[in-house]
């Protein structure tokens, strides 16, 4: 029997006793759940992904993100700095930015005209002594007391995070040690942006943020994985969760395979040719410490990936409690050289909307929002690789990235 | 005479993928051809990686293998509609302009556009026959719906 363990929520969600091996299918499709989502989580005390840096490099250049629902500015002003503000005019509210991306001295509401600088203050406002001395704003207004709402910002190795939250601890402290080491080995040093799309997902983000904690699926989902020896469990590797469990780091050393039988009676292994392109699969060692796949998760909704030599952030943003946008920028080195890239380019057909690996993703979590319709009192059951949420070095046949997404997620939801 | 064999191959490339004949569609391509589906915001901006790649017939046909065999998706089929190609004579070929819309019917009936956008080819005669030297897929949208795992 069920018995509540907090109950905060206005609607009663009561999870499951079982802890973070259980998922209450209804968070996944429940219209109040999703509406606190973004009040506790998204505009809580977390760091949300909203832009790299390469993608603003110039004074004036701005790109527009969401946090949530919300839709947030990303600018850089003439000193430099990055700024994010909430999209929304402190007049009437409408969308001040309006390209995905643009370059600006200030930035002007289409609306009444209200002009701010790049750092959201309100500099002018139109007609504000009326036309002729008649109209106009009152006397005592104040230009200086209006602006767009901001978010603090940080930048970690080139990825730009905001937050709403006056308590979020620091982007590092937020990451934790291994986390931050992770990003520093990938991202560490100049890169530059080598494409870029999105895909829609019909559903839930949270059905995406599993997935891509989920090393157990990896192997099996996506055949091509495991026949093409990319990443497969018998390789040594592991899963690395952050002390409060909320990101993780799954890797394997595809140096280390010993086929293991474990995997003769699975699907994924069954196709079983030899690639008529093996160029595809041409790649070379960039780091010795023999990691040669990586996907990196920072909660709540960014991934870092290195599969391979493919370089690569992902995150994705609910487009509504069905819905999701998932967005794929693929980078390269600037010092890589004309071979490299092209080794990234090739490789570039491993992720994405149509990737060979990964194109799976874009229904599996589909297939799960719909199955579950009807099911809101039904739990999801997480207990490959035990019950806890804490780092698993050595095997990747676990849940545990699964969990630790569950323990932070309960935290911040007070659920 | 040029357009109308021209036209022909668009055509049958097109009837080829709505007919799910897919083991036909390397065979469109000249042994090295290229093929390539880009959105309009990466091709304009110049980036070499768009959603989907092959530098010859090979991996062309290794993507068919894999659909075939290797990946899980719900199925569905296309339909193509096919503007008037541009001609331009390029070489000893010709570099054509096309506009498609591409149209996702899945299983239970749901019928979406998937696709619009525009092809940008360059043919020539290969043994005998007019075939893509390289076809690059610009589309409108940044956005996939879903997944993209059958040939544009």
């Amino acid at each position: 029997m069920d018995v509540p363990v907090t109950h905060d929520l206005a609607n009663d969600l009561v999870w499951p006793r079982d802890g973070v091996t259980r998922v209450p299918f209804r968070v996944f499709s429940d219209p109040a759940i999703y509406a606190e989502e973004q009040k506790r989580l998204f505009r809580g005390p977390i760091w949300n992904f909203l832009c790299l840096e390469i993608e603003i490099p110039n004074a004036g250049d701005w790109r527009l993100a969401t946090v949530g629902e919300v839709p947030v500015v990303v600018t850089r002003d003439e000193h430099g700095t990055i700024h994010a503000m909430v999209n929304r005019c402190a007049h009437k509210g409408a969308l001040v930015c309006l390209q995905e991306r643009g370059n600006a001295k200030a930035l002007t509401c289409v609306y009444h005209s209200w002009s701010y600088d790049l750092a959201g203050q309100l500099q002018s406002v139109a007609f504000r002594h009326g036309i002729r001395g008649k109209g106009g704003m009152p006397e005592d207004f104040d230009a200086s007391q209006h602006r767009l709402q901001p978010l603090r910002v940080e930048a970690f190795c080139g990825l730009v995070f905001g937050t709403f939250s006056d308590t979020t601890v620091p982007v590092e402290a937020f990451l934790g040690e291994t986390m931050a080491r992770m990003i520093r080995r990938n991202l560490g040093r100049p890169y530059r942006l080598l494409g870029m799309h999105s895909q829609i997902i019909h559903n839930n983000w949270k059905l995406y943020a599993e997935n891509v904690r989920d090393s157990y699926h990896a192997t099996l989902l996506h055949t091509f994985y495991t026949t093409f020896k990319v990443n497969r469990l018998d390789m040594d590797g592991g899963m690395l969760l952050s002390d409060d469990g909320r990101h993780s780091i799954s890797y394997a050393k595809r140096g280390t395979l010993q086929q293991s039988d474990e995997y003769q009676n699975v699907h994924a292994a069954q196709y079983n040719s030899a690639l008529a392109a093996p160029q595809l699969l041409d790649t070379w060692t960039e780091f010795d410490d023999g990691i040669t796949h990586c996907i990196q998760t920072v909660f709540p909704t960014l991934v870092v990936q290195l599969t391979l030599n493919s370089l690569a952030v992902r995150f994705y943003t609910p487009r509504g409690i069905d819905r999701t946008e998932l967005f794929w920028i693929y980078l390269g080195y600037q010092d890589d050289d004309a071979e490299q890239t092209r080794k990234r380019v090739m490789q570039g057909n491993l992720t994405g909307a149509a990737g060979l690996v990964s194109l799976e993703d874009g229904c599996i979590n589909e297939f799960v929002q719909r199955g579950t319709r009807g099911s809101e009192d039904v739990n999801a059951f997480l207990e490959m690789g035990g019950r806890d949420a804490a780092s698993s070095d050595g095997s990747r046949a676990t849940e545990t990235g699964i969990r630790g997404f569950w323990q932070g997620y309960r935290e911040l939801m007070g659920l | 005479m040029v357009r109308e064999a021209i036209e022909d191959l668009l055509a049958d490339y097109a009837a080829a993928i709505d007919d799910g004949a897919l083991e036909r569609w390397p065979g469109f391509f000249t042994e090295d051809g290229e093929y390539q589906i880009i959105t309009r915001e990466s091709h304009d901006a110049g980036l070499p990686i768009g959603i989907l790649y092959c530098d010859s017939r090979a991996m062309m046909e290794d993507r068919i293998q894999a659909l075939r065999t290797a990946n899980i998706y719900e199925p569905h089929a296309y339909r193509h509609l096919l503007g008037r190609p541009r001609i331009e004579q390029h070489g000893d070929g010709f570099a054509l302009r096309s506009n498609f819309c591409v149209y996702r019917i899945a299983q239970n009936g749901d019928t979406v556009t998937f696709a619009t956008g525009r092809y940008l080819d360059r043919v020539a005669e290969d043994r005998g026959a007019l075939r893509f030297r390289s076809r690059r897929v610009v589309l409108d949208s940044r956005r996939v719906d879903i997944l993209l795992v059958l040939p544009l």
